[in-house]
C-alpha cells in the first residue's frame, strides 16, 4: 500500500506546503484508477475533486451537437486537473475522459472548501498555487487560440 | 575602373573654350559620355556629346522638399551641385535583363547571360558620389557573392569627377568626410576656376588612363597659383555646407533609440513614397522579376530597384513585417546611418542632400538623427 | 557515415555563380496534407552533387514565374537527391504544386547557415518544431540519428495545428519506434479520435528529457511558437547561447544583395537562417524591425 502522504511531499505542485497542511490534503485523498474511455468528470456534474495523474493520459473535452467531442487540451502524467472545485458554482464546465488507463490521486474537493474556510493560512497556500495552474492554462489557451500554424490570407 | 597609380598623378589645365577636346578624347577612345544635362528643370545625368549639353550658368538652389535651377551670370559648366540622380542609374541600372532562360523539353538552360554594356565615361562626378560609387563597390564587389553585371560596368567606365565649388543648400559631405574635395577612385579631376575674367579647369589624374588623356589635351601644366586658386575654391564650398551631421557614435545612438517617439513624429510626415530611395546614390536594394513570352517557352530574369519603404518589401505569409510607415521610415534612416556599419564597415550615408531636396515633405534625416541625439542630452 | 559539417557558418554554393539557376526533375511527389507536399528531385541535364548542411535553403525557381526560398528537407548524408517540403501559399507555391513528376523547378543554392549539429556533439539535444517547421529541422534529425553515437539523449518535440497536418507521418511512426530518441507530438485542436497529446508545443518542454545544463536547442516554427518556446527553454535552464532558432523574412536574391531579408542589421539569408538565439536576443523581441 502506497504512502499517500510522501507521494504527496514530493509532488511538485505541492512543494513549500508545512507539514500540517500536507497533512490536511492527504486526509482528503485517495487512489483512484479510471479505465480508457472513462470519464473523470462530466460537464454540469457537481465538482467536488481534482486529479493528480500519476500515470496515463486523460483529454478535456467538450461535447459540441453534429461533431461530437472535441479535444480541448490533454493531460498526462505528473500534472494537475481540474479547478472548478474551487470557483462557485462548484460544476464542471467540460468533460475529462481518460485515454489511457490512467491512476490518479483523487483529492476531495468539498472537504478541502472546508478546510479553507477553517484554515485561511491553508486556504491561501492552495489558491497561490491552483492560481499559477490557471494562469498557465490561460496562456496556453491563448496560445491555441491564435491559429499560429493556420494559413493566412494570401493576396 | 580607375587605379590609384603615383606615378600617374599629374595635373593640367585645359581652358573652358577648349573643354570640347575632353569630350573628343573620350569619344575617340570609344566611351559613350553620361554627364549632367538639362531635363524637365533639373539637371539630371543622361548621353551628352557637346559642350552645350551640359547646364551652362546653372546653379540649384537646394532646401527640404525644394529643386529650382536659376541662371547665373558666369557661364559656369558645373556650377550645379546634384540632381536627382545618381551615377548609380548608369552603374547598377533601375532595370536590368540579368538573364533568359529557355524551355528544353520538360527542362530549360540558360541561353543569355547578363548583357554587353556599351564603355561609359561619366563625367561630373562629385566627390559624394565618388564615395558613394566605393560603398556600391563594397557591397556589391566586396562580399561573398559579387554581381558580375555591376563588376562589368565598373570595369569599362571611366570616372572624370568634378570638385565642387560651391556648396549645395542641402549638402553635408563635409561631416560625413566624404568632400568636398574628390581624393581618389576616379580617372581624371576637375576643378572649375573663374577668375578675373578667366574661366579654366585644373585637371588632376587619377589613373593611367586618366594620364593619357590629360597629356593629350592639356594646354598647359598646373603651376601654384592654379592650385591655390583651386583649393580655395573647394574650401569656399566646405565652409558653407547647408546640412550637419554629428557622425559621432551615431550607429550606437541610432540602435539604442528604435523605440524613440521621434520615429512617430516622422511617421506622421512620412508619406512612404520612396523617393529618398530613389535618389539616394547609395540605396541597392532590388527585387528579382520573372517574366515569360507569350508562349512561355523564353523565361527572362530582370533585376529591378526596389525601397524599402513598400509594403511588399518585406511580406510574408500574408502580411508585412514592417507595415506601419512608422517602421519603414525607421528602417530606412536607422539603415543608412547605423546598420549600413555592421554590415560593410562603412556608413550608408554620402553627405549629398538629396533625400531632404525631393522629399516632398522636406523631412531631413540630419535634423531627425540630430533630434534623437539631443533628447539625450541632460539624461 | 559520419561526417563533419560546417555548421556556423555559411557553406558557399560550391564556386557557382549564385544566380545561376540548375533545373532539377521532380522525381516523386508525397501529398503530406492538404496544402503541404513534399518533392524529390534529382539533377537534369548536369551531374551535380547535393551537398548542403541541415538548415540551409535554396531558392527554387518555377520557370517564367518567379522564385521562393525553401529549406531543405533531406538527408545531408545523401547526395543523389534533393527534397523540399513545400506549402502551397502563394502564386508560386500553387504553380508548383500543379507539377508532375518529370517536370522541371530551377534550383539556386544551398544558401545561409546551419544547425549546430557539431556545436551539440557529447550532450543532449532537444528539437522543437512547429508546424512546417519540422521541415528545417528533418535534415538535423537525420543527421543526428546517422551520428547517433556523439550525442546523449534526443528530444523531438513537434507541435502542429490538427492530427490532419501531421507531417512525415511514416517517418514519425519509424522515430517513434526508437529506443534512442523520444518523439511528443502535441497538435492545437483535434476531435475525439485523437489520442495523443492536445495542446501548444510549449507544454511539452517542461517534462522533456534533457539535461538543460548539457544540452543544444534547435527551434523552429512560427516566431510567436519560437518566442514562447524560447521561454520555456530558458525556464528549465537552458543558456541564451545553447538555444539556436530559424528566422525567416522576404528574399530575393537569397545572397544578401537585394536587401529584402534585413532584420536589423543582420541579413537572414547569409548570417541566418540559423541563428544563436543570444546573437539576435535584442531583435528578436523587437516589433517590426
Amino acid at each position: 500500500m502506497e504512502n499517500l502522504e510522501k507521494i504527496l511531499t514530493e509532488h511538485p505542485f505541492l512543494s513549500g506546503l508545512e507539514t500540517r497542511h500536507i497533512k490536511l490534503i492527504t486526509g482528503c485523498a485517495s487512489n483512484v484508477v479510471f479505465q480508457p474511455g472513462e470519464f473523470l468528470f462530466r460537464e454540469g456534474q457537481p465538482a467536488d475533486h481534482f486529479y493528480i495523474i500519476r500515470q496515463g493520459k486523460v483529454m478535456i473535452e467538450i461535447f459540441v451537437p453534429q461533431k461530437g467531442p472535441i479535444a480541448i487540451q490533454s493531460r498526462g502524467e505528473g500534472e494537475v486537473t481540474g479547478w472548478s472545485w474551487l470557483v462557485p458554482p462548484y460544476r464542471w464546465h467540460f468533460d475529462a475522459r481518460a485515454y489511457e488507463l490512467t491512476r490518479a490521486i483523487a483529492l476531495d474537493g468539498k472537504c478541502l472548501r472546508q478546510k479553507c474556510e477553517e484554515d485561511h493560512d491553508f486556504g491561501y497556500e492552495l489558491m497561490k498555487r491552483f492560481t499559477t495552474i490557471i494562469a498557465q492554462r490561460l496562456d496556453a489557451t491563448r496560445f491555441q487560440l491564435m491559429d499560429i500554424y493556420g494559413v493566412h490570407s494570401e493576396k | 575602373m580607375p587605379e590609384s597609380n603615383d606615378k600617374s598623378t599629374r595635373s593640367g589645365v585645359i581652358k573652358t573654350d577648349g573643354f570640347e577636346h575632353l569630350l573628343e578624347a573620350l569619344a575617340g577612345r570609344g566611351y559613350e559620355i553620361i554627364g549632367p544635362t538639362v531635363k524637365d528643370g533639373a539637371v539630371t545625368y543622361d548621353t551628352i556629346t557637346a559642350v552645350h549639353d551640359l547646364p551652362i550658368g546653372l546653379i540649384d538652389r537646394q532646401d527640404g522638399g525644394t529643386y529650382r535651377l536659376l541662371q547665373n551670370d558666369q557661364k559656369t559648366l558645373f556650377g550645379y551641385v546634384v540632381g536627382q540622380d545618381s551615377w548609380k542609374k548608369f552603374l547598377y541600372p533601375p532595370k536590368h535583363k540579368m538573364l533568359e532562360l529557355a524551355r528544353r523539353d520538360k527542362t530549360f538552360n540558360t541561353v543569355r547571360d547578363g548583357g554587353k554594356p556599351g564603355k561609359l565615361a561619366l563625367l561630373g562626378v562629385r566627390a559624394c558620389e565618388l564615395q558613394a560609387i566605393a560603398v556600391h563597390d563594397k557591397i556589391l564587389l566586396g562580399g561573398p557573392y559579387a554581381d558580375p553585371d555591376y563588376r562589368t560596368n565598373r570595369e569599362n567606365s571611366l570616372i572624370i569627377a568634378v570638385n565642387c565649388t560651391r556648396a549645395g543648400g542641402t549638402c553635408f559631405c563635409v561631416s560625413m568626410g566624404t568632400g568636398p574635395k574628390a581624393k581618389s577612385g576616379f580617372d581624371l579631376a576637375l576643378t572649375e576656376i573663374i577668375e578675373n575674367g578667366s574661366h579654366y579647369f585644373l585637371v588632376e589624374s587619377g589613373s593611367d588612363m586618366g594620364a593619357e588623356i590629360l597629356s593629350e589635351i592639356s594646354s598647359r601644366e598646373a603651376d601654384e597659383h592654379d592650385i591655390r586658386t583651386a583649393e580655395l575654391a573647394i574650401a569656399t564650398a566646405a565652409a558653407n555646407m547647408g546640412r550637419n551631421l554629428d557622425t559621432n557614435g551615431l550607429k550606437e545612438l541610432l540602435q539604442r533609440n528604435f523605440d524613440h517617439p521621434r520615429w512617430d513624429q516622422a511617421a506622421v510626415r512620412c508619406l512612404s513614397c520612396g523617393n529618398c530611395t530613389m535618389v539616394c546614390p547609395t540605396c541597392f536594394c532590388m527585387t528579382i522579376e520573372d517574366a515569360t513570352d507569350i508562349d512561355s517557352q523564353i523565361a527572362a530574369r530582370w533585376r529591378k530597384w526596389d525601397s524599402c519603404f513598400t509594403l511588399d518589401f518585406s511580406y510574408i505569409h500574408g502580411g508585412s513585417i514592417r507595415a506601419s510607415g512608422k517602421s519603414r521610415y525607421r528602417q530606412w534612416l536607422m539603415h543608412k546611418l547605423a546598420n549600413w556599419v555592421d554590415q560593410f564597415g562603412m556608413i550608408g550615408c554620402v553627405g549629398c542632400g538629396r533625400c531632404i531636396t525631393w522629399c516632398p515633405v522636406g523631412i531631413d534625416l540630419t535634423e531627425e538623427a540630430g533630434a534623437i541625439r539631443a533628447s539625450e542630452i541632460g539624461k | 557515415m559520419a561526417s563533419t559539417l560546417k555548421n556556423s557558418k555559411s557553406v558557399i554554393a560550391n564556386q557557382r555563380e549564385p544566380m545561376v539557376i540548375r533545373p532539377f526533375a521532380i522525381k516523386r511527389v508525397v501529398n503530406e496534407t492538404y496544402d503541404t507536399f513534399t518533392l524529390d528531385l534529382i539533377p537534369a541535364g548536369h551531374q551535380d552533387d547535393v551537398r548542403f548542411v541541415p538548415g540551409q535553403f535554396n531558392m527554387v525557381y518555377a520557370f517564367g514565374a518567379g522564385e521562393v526560398p525553401i529549406s531543405i528537407s533531406g538527408d545531408p548524408a545523401d547526395s543523389t537527391r534533393l527534397v523540399h517540403t513545400v506549402r502551397a501559399v502563394g502564386g508560386v507555391t500553387n504553380l508548383i504544386r500543379s507539377m508532375k513528376t518529370g517536370d522541371s523547378l530551377g534550383i539556386r543554392g544551398p544558401f545561409g547557415t546551419g544547425w549546430p549539429v557539431d556545436q551539440a556533439i557529447g550532450g543532449d539535444v532537444v528539437i522543437v518544431a512547429g508546424g512546417i517547421g519540422l521541415a528545417p529541422l528533418r535534415p538535423a534529425v537525420y543527421y543526428l540519428l546517422t551520428n547517433r553515437d556523439k550525442y546523449n539523449k534526443i528530444s523531438l518535440l513537434y507541435g502542429t495545428r490538427t492530427p490532419d497536418d501531421l507531417l512525415y507521418r511514416q517517418q514519425l511512426k519509424k522515430l517513434r519506434a526508437r529506443f534512442d530518441l523520444d518523439l511528443e507530438i502535441t497538435v492545437d485542436a483535434a476531435g475525439g479520435e485523437w489520442h495523443g497529446n492536445v495542446g501548444v508545443v510549449t507544454t511539452l518542454i517542461g517534462k522533456a528529457p534533457f539535461d538543460p545544463s548539457h544540452s543544444v536547442a534547435m527551434v523552429c516554427g512560427p516566431e510567436v511558437m519560437m518566442r514562447f518556446t524560447v521561454m520555456e527553454l530558458q525556464k528549465r535552464g537552458v543558456a541564451d547561447d545553447r538555444i539556436f532558432v530559424s528566422m525567416e523574412r522576404n528574399m530575393k536574391c537569397g545572397v544578401g544583395l537585394c536587401g529584402h531579408c534585413q532584420m536589423g542589421p543582420t541579413f537572414i539569408c547569409k548570417d541566418g537562417p540559423v541563428y544563436r538565439y543570444d546573437s539576435i536576443k535584442d531583435i528578436f523581441l523587437k516589433r517590426e524591425i
